[in-house]
């Protein structure tokens, strides 16, 4: 049995922030759930995955989080509880649906799960979306703590039902990926077939129609803010005239710090877990009664201006800071030391002793950047267009992916990336805008998710650029997720079709269209060059397993490589592959046999043919 | 209950995440309040991997520079790297294997020098329990238990509050069974080699 299925409620269990929300939702009798993976949320949708094999759950791992969010909106509006997740930008993506999904509603509860990311550990941006409630005029529900999470979600479910609209649930990487003790609660039986009934006036949105629904949500908006007064998720602890007002994880490190300046009785504490809408008597009443008010939050002043514009209507003039040179900044996320530091700048207090040890003396440190695997086919393909584009100048936008960090020396390739898909559009706009030949990279996934538009666009609009589609079999970046383009069966997992990504290729009339194999290192070159030196639109499918998802479904191993007596030290294999299995004994090339994966393509460009199997026995 | 706060740093691929969940259920186990965080994004990229622990009565999950009463690194160069976690009073553990990261072999940096390395450390901090994890780990039966082996010498250590039986009990019933023999030799070997 799956341990989130573990029927003993009131037992506790410790669980990552992902796996809480995932029981929260199982709590809460969810019944459909999609996704497209994204990190920090992709647990939630790896365990619900798993789930869905072995319970009545309906879970998709959709081809982007628009449709993802579509899937499950259909499925409130059959009446089913459902819930989409989806990292922050992702919802950048599904915001289309969004924002009409708003006016529509739904009838069963629906919770879209954004998980945002301060300080970009494992994305292209900060952006925060509480942005997205106010925007959309939809309630937004925010954890401060693992286990809260996954009480919260019941609630945000029975929330939607209450209102009739879907609720977002925003989270923190440090809520997704923190580890905490979990009460669980009840488990029920969820209704998992619905029915739609049809009521054209409130489901197709022609202009007459939305006309109406916009009203129809203003109203709801009005109730959600009677129902965010009355929430036991915006809570006032604490006692005294110095005010700070938080939400999500930056209430932890208030507690902290409150207790740590040994201020229980100097400072009260408005936590905002239901963020939009605020409740603005609430605020205004807590900024009443103090002398100064700070706002602890991470990303946007969110919660600051509307504190400010509350107090403003009321005619208080109560102190309300939060961002500012000497206190918070956009930026990153924050810690307790940050934190308790600013209160007591803010409060007038003596700022606490730093105490970080003197690390004067500490020489540069060597730094470990993330870097493509040992034997990874990406390395080998990058290898290979660089070989093919010598003497050619270049512009290669990216995309996102591990391959992403195919931009790193050695290999540098990788000039432009913005967001899901962005290669092949932008290539368009290089193509349109410069001289150079424009060769973009895109994922097999990714390719999926946002790269077919772009490649209609550039069949449309004839442009000259060479798409190279690394097509390593999964969506290793997250975490091997499943993708239209992997064969399910070979899985050992039934129910699934398969979309070729050659066939969607050639049926969109690109001019011309390769297959290679990244680990044949003379043939992928010449084929490249092929394709670069193509007027029009060309493909090159780069195909090779991902190395460690290889491993992970135990396939056979190549047999190692080694550095044999032949060595005269070009160095190509570090200086061009740049593969981590490499290292110097000295000054002399080794291979690491534990990391060798046997891909061979450093024996294959070694100009000695000195890298060779590892002997047997 | 006085608050503890750990760090463990590791390269990925080291078993942080386990060691990280063993002394959590540990806790649980033994009803000491928990909380804990890590950075795992791109571990399987040969990346770092911080895991912050915090016991006691705190409410962050995440541990700020200076704030760590304990430091174990299951990498040298990385438990140098971590020096920014210290005060003058952290305990720190440190395995004395190195993983050279590729950006020495490309020429993009030189990897300390290992005695320097334990002399700074060891000047900066209460104490550095300096240990070759990987060796012992060997000889216990598998180099993948070098994260047992440096949960021994944790709890040896001594100032965590986790008694080191129930530690044992948490390696027996929660890591997988074919290991867990293993496991108990390594964490057993990492215990014993710490003195007093």
């Amino acid at each position: 049995m799956h341990r989130l299925l573990t029927d003993a409620p009131g037992q506790q269990m410790l669980m990552l922030g992902n796996e809480a929300i995932a029981r929260g939702a199982l709590e809460a009798g969810v019944a459909v759930a999609s996704t497209y993976p994204g990190t920090p949320s992709s647990e939630i949708s790896l365990h619900l995955f798993q789930i869905s094999r072995r319970t009545d759950l309906t879970f998709e791992y959709a081809t982007n989080e628009k449709v993802a969010l579509e899937v499950a909106a259909a499925a409130a509006n059959a009446g089913l509880r459902s819930l989409s997740i989806m990292k922050h930008v992702g919802l950048n993506v599904a915001a289309d649906a969004l924002m009409t999904l708003a006016y529509v509603g739904v009838r069963g509860g629906m919770v879209i799960l954004t998980a945002d990311d301060p300080f970009m550990f494992s994305s292209q941006n900060e952006q925060d979306n509480r942005y997205y409630a106010k925007l959309s005029g939809l309630p937004m529900i925010e954890p401060s703590s693992v286990d809260e999470a996954r009480a919260m979600m019941a609630a945000a479910f029975d929330l939607s039902e209450q209102l009739g609209e879907p609720v977002l649930f925003r989270t923190t990487t440090r809520i997704n990926h923190s580890t905490a003790p979990v009460r669980l609660g009840p488990l029920p039986e969820p209704r998992t077939r619905g029915d739609f009934i049809k009521e054209p006036l409130r489901c197709v949105t022609v202009p007459a129609v939305s006309r109406r629904l916009h009203v129809r949500l203003l109203e709801n908006w009005e109730k959600a803010a009677a129902l965010s007064e009355a929430s036991a998720f915006n809570r006032v602890t604490g006692s005294g005239t110095w005010g700070v007002i938080c939400s999500g994880v930056s209430h932890g490190y208030v507690l902290d710090a409150v207790a740590d300046l040994h201020l229980t009785d100097r400072v009260r504490i408005l936590r905002i877990g239901f963020s939009h809408p605020l409740p603005e008597r609430m605020i205004t009443d807590f900024v009443a009664g103090c002398e100064r008010v700070l706002v602890v939050e991470e990303g946007e002043p969110y919660l600051e201006e509307a504190a400010r514009a509350a107090a403003q209507a009321s005619g208080i003039t109560v102190p309300i800071r939060g961002k500012g040179a000497d206190l918070f900044s956009r930026l990153y996320e924050f810690d307790p030391a940050l934190v308790r530091r600013c209160l007591a700048v803010y409060f007038g207090l003596e700022a606490p002793a730093v105490s970080t040890v003197d690390r004067s003396e500490v020489p540069d440190l060597p730094q470990r950047p993330p870097n493509l695997c040992a034997g990874c086919s990406h390395r080998a393909t990058f290898y290979a267009v660089k070989k093919a584009a010598e003497g050619v100048e270049t512009i290669c936008p990216t995309d996102i992916g591990c391959y992403t960090l195919g931009f790193l020396p050695p290999l540098s390739m990788g000039d432009f990336l913005i967001c899901m898909g962005s290669s092949v559009g932008t290539a368009c706009g290089f193509a349109a805008a410069t001289d150079k030949k424009v060769i973009a990279f895109i994922g097999d996934s990714t390719f999926f998710h946002s790269g077919i538009p772009g490649l209609v666009n550039a069949v449309f609009n004839q442009h000259d650029i060479t798409l190279v589609i690394l097509d390593n079999g999964t969506t290793a970046m997250t975490g091997h997720q499943p993708h239209p383009g992997v064969d399910m069966a070979a899985l050992g997992i039934q129910g699934f079709g398969r979309v070729s990504i050659e066939a969607v290729v050639r049926a969109l009339g690109v001019g011309h269209v390769t297959v290679v194999r990244p680990y044949r290192v003379e043939k992928s070159v010449a084929a490249i060059r092929e394709a670069i030196a193509f007027k029009g639109v060309s493909v090159v499918i780069s195909q090779e397993v991902c190395t460690l998802y290889a491993r992970s479904l135990k396939r056979p191993r190549a047999k190692a490589f080694r550095v044999g007596d032949k060595c005269r030290n070009h160095r190509d294999c570090i200086q061009q592959l740049g593969c981590p299995a490499f290292y110097l004994d000295g000054q002399q090339v080794r291979i690491d046999a534990d990391l060798c994966t046997g891909c061979s393509v450093c024996a294959q460009i070694c100009p000695e043919h000195a890298i060779v199997p590892v002997r047997e026995g | 209950m006085e608050t503890k706060r750990l760090i463990i740093v590791a390269v990925g691929g080291q078993g942080n995440l386990l060691a990280s969940k063993v002394l959590g259920e540990a806790a649980l186990a033994a009803g000491v309040p928990v909380r804990m965080s890590e950075i795992h994004g791109m571990a399987q990229r040969g990346g770092v991997v911080e895991s912050a622990l915090v016991f006691g009565d705190a409410h962050s999950t995440i541990i700020s520079d200076g704030e760590a009463d304990l430091v174990v690194g299951f990498e040298p160069l990385e438990t140098l790297r971590a020096l920014n976690k210290c005060h003058a009073r952290t305990v720190v553990v440190t395995n004395l294997t190195p993983l050279p990261p590729f950006t020495v072999a490309i020429g993009r940096g030189v990897y300390p020098d290992l005695e320097h390395l334990q002399n700074l450390i060891r000047s900066r901090v209460a104490r550095l329990v300096a240990l070759d994890a990987a060796a012992l780990a060997k000889a216990a039966g598998s180099i993948l238990s070098v994260n047992m082996v440096l949960l021994g010498a944790l709890l040896r250590v001594g100032n965590l509050p986790l008694d080191a039986d129930a530690v044992r009990e948490t390696i027996r019933t929660r890591t997988k069974a074919e290991f867990a023999a293993v496991n108990l030799a390594a964490f057993e070997s990492g215990f014993a080699h710490v003195r007093d």
